[in-house]
C-alpha cells in the first residue's frame, strides 16, 4: 500500500489562546482533488498556514510523503513540492506578472525546467503571457486569480494548496478557473482546496471534509456529501421546508 | 557674485549634502520597509562608522589635512576606506538585528523599535567614552581642486560624493531589480508571508537588508568627514535626524523615496539657509517633518495603504 501524499494526524494549532484546529484528521492521495469546505472562522485558512509551515501544530503531526513536516522549514517544504495559491490572490501587487511568477520558481534554478513551466503556465492561461510586463496590481481579479494559480506551479508542485479559488471572482470566471484546476490535475498535480463554494468544489473534487469551528464534522467523497441533509441546507443554498 | 550665481553654488553645495543624506534615508527605508520598524539604531551606525572611516585613513598615515595624495594612491587610498567602513558599518548592522532584534521577532507593539533606540544609546555612550567629546579632526587626502564657472566654484570632494552616490545607488537598484535576492526582498516589503510560502527565507532577507542599508550609512559617513574635515560622537543626530526626515518627506520604505526626499532636504537646507537664515535651517527641517507627518504621512513616494499580510 502507497502512503497518503499529505496527511494530518490529530493536529492541533492556537492562535494565541484561540484554539483554532481540533484534532484534525485529514488524508490526500496522490492524484486526487480534496476539498475542505467551511465557513468564516473554521479554521480553513490554518489548515494551510499549518501544510506550509507558517503556522505550526500545537499537537499532533503532519506527515508529506510519508515523512513527518515537523521542524522543516516553509522553504523546504516549497522544495519538496508543495505550492500555495494564496486567500484573496495575494500577489506581489508592484512586481510585474513576470516577477510574480519569478517569486513562485524562488526555490527553483533557471533553466530548461523553468522555460518548460513558464510555457506550461501561458498554454494555460494565455491571458497571463499578455499581462507579463504589467505590475501585478493593476490586473482584474480574473487575471490575478491567473497569475496566483501559474506562480504556484512554477514551483513544479507535487500537491498544490489552493485557498479559496473562487473567491470574488464573477460566475463564468468561477466555472473556467474550476475547469482549470481539473486540467491541472490531470496533469498529475494533487490538489488540495479550501472553498466556500460548495456546489462547484464538490462537482470537481473527489472528497471531501467538512469544518466547523476548528474540528472535521463530516467527511466523504464528494457524491455521498452532495446528498447529505446537512450539507444542502449549510452550503450549497438550499432552503429545507420545515 | 549675482544672487543668481550664489543660488547656484548653493544648490551645488545642497546636491553635495543631499547625495549623503540619500544614502544615509536608504538604511531607514529597506529596513522600514521589510520590518516596518524605525530602526533608531541607524544614527549612530552612521556615527560610529564616521570613526571607522576615520581609523582606516589614519591606517595610511593620513592625518588632517596636511598628507595629500594623488592619482593612484589617493584612488587606492579612498576605495580602501570606503570598502572598510561600509564592511565595518554592514557588521555593525547585521549584529545589532542579530543579537537585539531577532529575539523579538514576532512581539507586537514597540518592543523592537525602543530597543532600538536602546542600541542606539549604547552606541553613543561608546564613542563618548572611549574617544571622547570633543571633535576629531578629519584625515583628508584629498587635494584642493576647485573648478570655477563665473563665481560658481565645484570642488573636487563634490564630484567624489556625487560619483561615489550614484555608483551606490545605480548598484542597490540593479541588485534590487534585476537579482534574485534583490526580487526576494522587494517580494518580503510587499508581502511577507507570501514571499515565505513562496520558499524565501525571510530571516536572511531581513540580514540582508540592514547590512545594506547600514554599510550605505558607513558611506554616508565617510562622505561627511571628507566633506566636513571633522567628525564627533554627535554628529549621529545631527545629520541622521536630517537623513530621517529626508526618508519621511520621500515616503518611508520607498527606495526611490530616500534618493528623492535627500536631495530635496540638502537643497532644502543650502538654499533655506541662503533664503532665510542659517541658524534657522533646523527649523525649517523639522517643520517639514512635522507638516508632512501630518498632512501627507506616506511621503512623495510612499504608499498610503500598505499591503499587510
Amino acid at each position: 500500500m502507497t502512503e497518503p501524499l499529505l496527511e494530518f494526524k490529530a493536529v492541533d494549532a492556537h492562535y494565541g489562546d484561540f484554539h483554532v484546529l481540533k484534532a484534525v484528521d485529514y488524508t490526500i492521495e496522490t492524484g486526487e482533488i480534496v476539498c475542505l469546505l467551511g465557513g468564516n472562522a473554521s479554521g480553513k485558512s490554518t489548515t494551510m498556514k499549518a501544510i506550509m509551515g507558517i503556522v505550526r501544530p500545537t499537537r499532533g503531526e503532519v506527515f508529506y510523503e510519508g515523512q513527518t513536516l515537523r521542524g522543516v522549514s516553509t522553504t523546504e517544504r516549497v522544495r519538496r513540492g508543495i505550492a500555495p495559491v494564496l486567500e484573496a490572490r495575494r500577489l506581489f501587487p508592484r512586481m510585474t506578472v513576470y516577477e510574480n511568477l519569478e517569486m513562485g520558481a524562488y526555490t527553483r534554478r533557471r533553466g530548461r525546467e523553468f522555460d518548460e513551466d513558464l510555457a506550461r503556465v501561458f498554454a494555460l492561461f494565455p491571458r497571463v503571457e499578455e499581462r507579463l510586463r504589467q505590475l501585478a496590481g493593476t490586473l482584474s481579479g480574473g487575471e490575478q486569480q491567473m497569475v496566483a494559480i501559474g506562480r504556484a506551479l512554477m514551483a513544479r508542485p507535487k500537491l498544490l494548496c489552493m485557498d479559496e479559488p473562487s473567491m470574488g471572482l464573477s460566475p463564468a470566471y468561477v466555472e473556467q478557473v474550476f475547469d482549470i484546476i481539473r486540467e491541472i490535475n490531470r496533469q498529475g498535480t494533487t490538489i488540495f482546496m479550501v472553498e466556500q463554494n460548495a456546489n462547484m468544489a464538490l462537482a470537481i473534487a473527489d472528497r471531501a471534509y467538512v469544518l466547523q469551528t476548528g474540528a472535521v464534522v463530516l467527511s466523504g467523497p464528494s457524491a455521498e456529501l452532495r446528498q447529505n441533509e446537512q450539507i444542502r441546507h449549510a452550503y450549497l443554498g438550499e432552503m429545507t421546508v420545515a | 557674485m549675482t544672487e543668481y550665481e550664489v543660488l547656484l553654488q548653493q544648490t551645488i553645495n545642497g546636491l553635495s549634502l543631499g547625495a549623503m543624506y540619500a544614502l544615509l534615508a536608504l538604511g531607514f527605508t529597506l529596513v522600514y520597509g521589510i520590518l516596518e520598524l524605525i530602526n533608531f539604531a541607524h544614527f549612530n551606525v552612521f556615527m560610529v562608522a564616521s570613526f571607522i572611516g576615520m581609523w582606516a585613513l589614519q591606517l595610511f598615515g593620513v592625518s588632517g589635512q596636511t598628507r595629500i595624495l594623488t592619482g593612484a594612491a589617493l584612488a587606492g587610498v579612498l576605495a580602501f576606506a570606503f570598502v572598510v567602513t561600509m564592511a565595518a558599518a554592514g557588521v555593525i548592522g547585521v549584529a545589532i538585528e542579530r543579537l537585539s532584534l531577532r529575539p523579538l521577532r514576532g512581539v507586537r507593539g514597540t518592543a523592537a523599535m525602543i530597543t532600538t533606540i536602546g542600541v542606539n544609546y549604547i552606541l553613543f555612550n561608546a564613542i563618548l567614552l572611549t574617544v571622547g567629546a570633543g571633535s576629531e579632526n578629519y584625515p583628508n587626502p584629498l587635494p584642493v581642486v576647485r573648478w570655477q564657472f563665473g563665481h560658481v566654484i565645484v570642488e573636487l570632494k563634490e564630484v567624489l560624493i556625487w560619483v561615489v552616490a550614484v555608483v551606490l545607488m545605480v548598484a542597490l537598484h540593479l541588485f534590487v531589480n534585476h537579482t534574485r535576492l534583490g526580487k526576494a526582498m522587494r517580494a518580503t516589503a510587499q508581502d511577507g508571508e507570501a514571499a515565505r510560502m513562496m520558499g524565501v527565507d525571510v530571516d536572511r532577507i531581513i540580514v540582508i537588508a540592514f547590512f545594506l542599508g547600514s554599510a550605505l550609512a558607513g558611506a554616508a559617513a565617510l562622505i561627511f568627514g571628507l566633506y566636513y574635515n571633522y567628525t564627533s560622537f554627535i554628529v549621529g543626530y545631527t545629520v541622521g535626524l536630517r537623513a530621517f526626515t529626508a526618508a519621511v518627506l520621500g515616503g518611508i520604505g520607498s527606495i526611490t523615496g530616500a534618493m528623492v526626499g535627500g536631495l530635496l532636504i540638502g537643497l532644502i537646507e543650502t538654499l533655506g539657509g541662503q533664503l532665510i537664515a542659517v541658524r534657522w535651517t533646523d527649523v525649517i527641517i523639522f517643520s517639514i517633518l512635522v507638516l508632512v507627518l501630518v498632512v501627507v504621512p506616506s511621503g512623495l513616494f510612499g504608499r498610503s495603504n500598505p499591503q499587510k499580510s
